[in-house]
């Protein structure tokens, strides 16, 4: 195509019928098609979360009410932001947030480049190496919480495993240990999604012009240069999708905490999204729960919206 | 070529060969051992639903079962306890197939004609209609389950209203419908994007070519665009199977009892707090939860990953 | 009243004129080629009498009735894309039945038009064929068939040969040639290759940036181009432009053109040039095509308006049947086309036949004609 294309085409473009009512309905017709989907989408995500918004500003308990407190619930998870000692939920959530979040994302990263830039070598039996990198991700995350619970189970798992081996002081007991539970998590959910991140490092990978890399080679760019000075900086926006998806997944994170440390006891391994749980439906604090909902969107929103606003600007250029 | 190539060529003074070789039992060496970390937990997992509970409990995880058989497996499936009924999980199986068969079909017929509309019958705003369709799927869902329970509360209040009336609910309360709302308007966000993308490099010119060969909306729709959509609807029905079927926050907040999808009886089995633990049993109900979306892994890998790529790379 | 008739038309895309006032005519059975350079708006022009962009101005009228606000499936139209927009999931066949179908024409005479048109395509051995398993020729004259089967009153072609690669591209505009000879169809061509544009129109319309250069037969805009635009744009290869001045004496007028080494030239006007309008030391450019300046044996002998010119030889091209050389006059390349059999080396200084019968003038700021 060489000619100017403006809206490929719109239907506000389409010659329609002036008056008639059949032509007018067909002319209306796509956005009445459309029209469901975005009806449900403004009132099941927009306006729950208006819903939400406002229930934060309230006193609800067990049940939404209207009596409004104003910034009482947000002061509430902002004093308790500070309470160490003993630690709140909500400092604790905090926390194990940031250790959670901080190991899966950049393990994952990590790990996923790593996995890929070695299948990139050119090597026999990729096509069955890499679903095995890859199969986590179909499961659940109660099946994969369940599947690394009995594998780091010190009294039949991992531990006793190596006992038996003969080296009898080991010990590893993290996934029963309040303190290092959420180290547990973070590993399972690596396990998890470190395959998915490979898969996009692999993909960016092959996508680099094979002529690019014979010109640094022709200029003497080595094999640790070539990824060093070449590959890894023309895969930045790959790394920085695999970032974005990666921190929101860490944020929404829910089951995997519940599966694998046994319905998180005594909240040692509270993160945001349990925090909010527990608040809204066992402790009969919703409003407290809708500020922290609220919250977790709210961070959110801070890396999605850029990242997707870009995205689809990019595009549309 | 591959860096492969370049990381090769990267001594050249000594011996290639035995450089090369050297290089190629290191890749090797550390891609195996990743395949054997990635591969323990599941094999573990088998292995254990394989064994008797002493076996379990006495031996080590990483031996192979003595005498395998699925007597673990007939128990989840039939008469272990999930809550205080011990039926095991088959109920719960039907339930997740009853709630994800509907939702996916739904969901991503919809998103195939919103993809449509949103490509090739473009109009003021469309950009932002997709945006905002676009961020709904990366929401945490905390910030909207509150306000679900009490609409759908509401239904079950209608649905009782109903039942005394009418001797039907007429599906309000009913937990597999709720589900299936549930899923079908949390996922048309995914299913859109993924029918947006894909018709975006669709060729406008055959629709317009359609439009002079006197189609209207819906034929060129059923006629040129369903044909040709194949894969795409492939990869969008696995994405949402595979999400639906793993789904645990809603199933767990929106069902209750015995109405429960699968994740969460297995959890309920698991994560009993009555009784001694039968890790056999839970790996079996564990694997069995698993099966569905494995299977459809193995069978169409290809379109998962797919799907999966599609889900991260977007605009 | 002409078959088709274009008056006024104007396109914005918000405050981005397109197509900027076009008015054009075409009669019953003529070739009228669209051309012109990327982005001058010929598409959307096409698009606009297909109905698939809408006018914001002006009038589309096919066979006396205004066609402005009928949808492109009642306009009783056929196009031809250039990607050639067949459907991939039906058989050739289904391809060229399909607005047919859609129009509730019955199966036995759909089977019939196909099965005539096939055979006149050559095509009926691929009928049950899918797009993929064609060819890029047997692609396009699907696509030609497509059009043709339902015998519409106007045939819209855009670009239908841009992705051919360059043989098939001149066998099958002698197909398209043929087929408008026996057809005698109503067709509007859109190209930029004005190649195309001329072994195939009836009549041309060049367009820049969405306004009508010229319109006429291909003669017409080779021979007579109305501006610069036309005479640059029209002719491979092009016109060669050279900046010069107008010296005037004894009620004749000339054309100075200075060079950097040597004397400057001066030729006399041509003689289809508004000798009034060329005042003394007036600044113009001289187009002149480079079949009009050759070797001496070379020129036409029934010219009387020869001048020979000695010149530096830059660059030779042979291309087989001609050979083209290229010298610098005014400053600007000046390419020559000279029998093959002529040995020029470069470096050489040869003289230069310049046939100012085929020399136009111009006006340097407006490009106008002069």
């Amino acid at each position: 195509m060489t000619e100017i294309t403006v809206a490929p085409l719109a239907d506000v473009t389409m010659p329609r019928p002036r008056g008639s009512v059949r032509g007018r309905l067909q002319d209306a017709l796509p956005k009445l098609v459309l029209a469901p989907s975005f009806a449900a989408i403004l009132l099941f995500v927009y306006g729950f979360i208006l819903w939400t918004f406002y229930l934060s500003f309230t006193n609800s308990k067990a049940f939404a009410n209207d009596h409004l407190v104003g910034l009482s619930n947000y002061q509430k998870l902002w004093t308790w932001t500070f309470e160490t000692d003993p630690p709140s939920g909500w400092y604790t959530a905090i926390i194990n947030m940031g250790l959670f979040g901080g190991l899966y994302v950049v393990c994952c990263l990590a790990l996923g480049l790593t996995l890929a830039i070695l299948l990139d070598q050119k090597i026999r039996g990729e096509g069955f190496l890499r679903p095995i990198y890859l199969y986590p991700l179909a499961l659940s995350f109660i099946v994969t919480g369940t599947a690394w619970k009995l594998f780091l189970d010190p009294g039949i798992g991992l531990e006793k495993a190596v006992h038996d081996l003969g080296w009898t002081s080991f010990s590893f007991d993290w996934v029963v240990n309040p303190r290092m539970m959420i180290y547990c998590v973070a590993i399972a959910g690596i396990w998890a999604s470190s395959g998915f991140v490979m898969a996009l490092f692999l993909a960016g990978l092959r996508g680099i012009d094979g002529e690019i890399l014979k010109a640094a080679q022709i200029d003497g760019a080595s094999g640790f240069m070539m990824y060093r000075r070449i590959i890894i900086p023309i895969m930045r926006p790959v790394f920085f999708s695999a970032l974005i998806i990666l921190t929101h997944l860490a944020i929404k994170s829910y089951d995997l905490v519940l599966s694998v440390t046994g319905k998180n006891p005594g909240g040692a391994a509270e993160l945001p999204s349990t925090f909010m749980y527990s608040y809204t439906f066992t402790r009969n604090q919703m409003a407290v729960g809708s500020a922290s909902a609220i919250i977790m969107l709210m961070a959110i929103a801070a890396i999605m919206v850029p990242y997707l606003y870009s995205e689809l600007r990019e595009k549309s250029q | 070529m591959s860096a492969a190539d370049a990381l090769l060529a990267a001594e050249p003074r000594r011996d290639p060969s035995r450089s090369s070789m050297t290089t190629r039992i290191v890749i090797y060496g550390l891609l195996g051992f990743f395949a054997i970390v990635y591969l323990l937990p599941l094999v573990v997992m088998v292995m254990t639903s394989l064994k008797p509970l002493d076996e379990v409990t006495g031996g080590n995880m990483f031996a192979l079962p003595k005498e395998p058989n699925f007597d673990a497996w007939a128990k989840a499936w039939g008469t272990t306890c999930v809550g205080l009924t011990c039926e095991g999980i088959k109920g719960y199986f039907w339930n997740s197939i009853k709630m994800v068969i509907p939702a996916v079909l739904i969901s991503t017929l919809l998103g195939a004609l919103n993809g449509y509309v949103l490509t090739k019958w473009r109009f003021a705003g469309h950009r932002l209609v997709f945006g905002l369709m676009l961020f709904a799927c990366f929401i945490p869902f905390q910030s909207v389950i509150i306000p679900m329970a009490v609409i759908l509360g509401m239904l079950g209040e209608w649905g009782n209203f109903f039942t005394d009336n009418l001797g039907v609910s007429l599906g309000f309360g009913n937990p597999t419908v709720n589900l299936v709302l549930v899923h079908t308007v949390y996922g048309l966000g995914f299913t859109t994007l993924f029918f947006r993308n894909f018709y975006e490099a669709f060729p406008t010119e055959l629709v317009k070519s359609a439009m002079i060969d006197g189609a209207g909306f819906f034929q060129i729709f059923r006629r040129i665009m369903l044909p040709n959509s194949g894969p795409i609807f492939i990869v969008t029905v696995i994405y949402q199977f595979t999400n639906i079927w793993n789904d645990f926050l809603f199933g767990a907040t929106f069902a209750a009892g015995d109405q429960s999808p699968m994740t969460v009886a297995v959890n309920n089995v698991v994560n009993t707090s009555t009784g001694i633990i039968e890790y056999n049993v839970n790996m079996a109900a564990a694997i069995i939860a698993a099966a569905p979306t494995l299977f459809v892994y193995v069978v169409a890998g290809r379109y998962f990953v797919r799907g999966l790529m599609a889900g991260a790379v977007k605009g | 009243m002409s078959f088709l008739e274009i008056r006024k038309l104007k396109k914005r895309f918000g405050a981005l004129e397109i197509i900027k006032g076009v008015n054009l005519t075409l009669e019953k059975g003529g070739f009228l080629v669209l051309v012109g350079p990327s982005g001058c708006g010929k598409s959307t022009l096409l698009n606009m009498i297909a109905g698939l962009e809408t006018i914001s101005e002006g009038e589309i009228s096919i066979d006396g009735s205004v066609v402005n606000d009928l949808h492109p499936s009642k306009r009783d139209i056929a196009m031809v894309f250039q990607s050639y927009a067949l459907y991939p999931n039906m058989s050739v066949e289904q391809n060229m039945a399909f607005g047919m179908e859609m129009r509730g024409v019955p199966k036995a005479e759909r089977d019939a038009a196909v099965t005539e048109v096939a055979k006149t395509l050559q095509l009926d051995h691929l009928l049950k064929r899918r797009p993929g398993q064609l060819s890029g020729g047997q692609r396009q004259r699907v696509a030609m068939g497509r059009a043709l089967v339902r015998k519409p009153r106007v045939f819209l072609f855009d670009e239908p040969l841009s992705n051919l690669d360059a043989k098939l591209r001149v066998d099958l505009r002698t197909e398209i040639k043929r087929l408008h000879q026996s057809t005698h169809a109503t067709i509007v061509y859109v190209t930029h290759d004005q190649i195309e544009a001329m072994t195939l129109a009836t009549k041309i319309a060049v367009l820049k940036e969405g306004v009508l250069q010229q319109v006429g037969t291909p003669y017409e805009i080779y021979n007579n181009p109305a501006n610069l635009f036309v005479a640059d744009f029209m002719g491979s290869p092009s016109m060669n432009l050279m900046t010069g001045k107008v010296t005037r004496a004894n009620g004749h007028a000339s054309v100075l053109l200075e060079r950097v080494d040597g004397a400057p030239i001066e030729l006399p006007a041509p003689r289809g040039a508004d000798i009034s309008a060329l005042t003394d030391g007036r600044a113009v450019i001289m187009g002149i095509r480079p079949e009009a300046i050759t070797d001496l044996d070379g020129a036409d002998r029934h010219s009387k308006g020869i001048s020979m010119v000695d010149a530096r030889v830059d660059v030779v091209q042979p291309a087989g049947s001609d050979t083209f050389v290229v010298t610098k006059i005014a400053g600007k390349e000046v390419t020559a086309r000279m029998r093959a059999e002529t040995i020029v080396q470069p470096g050489q200084t040869v003289p230069f036949a310049f046939n100012l019968d085929k020399a136009l003038l111009f006006d340097p700021a407006s490009g106008a004609r002069l």
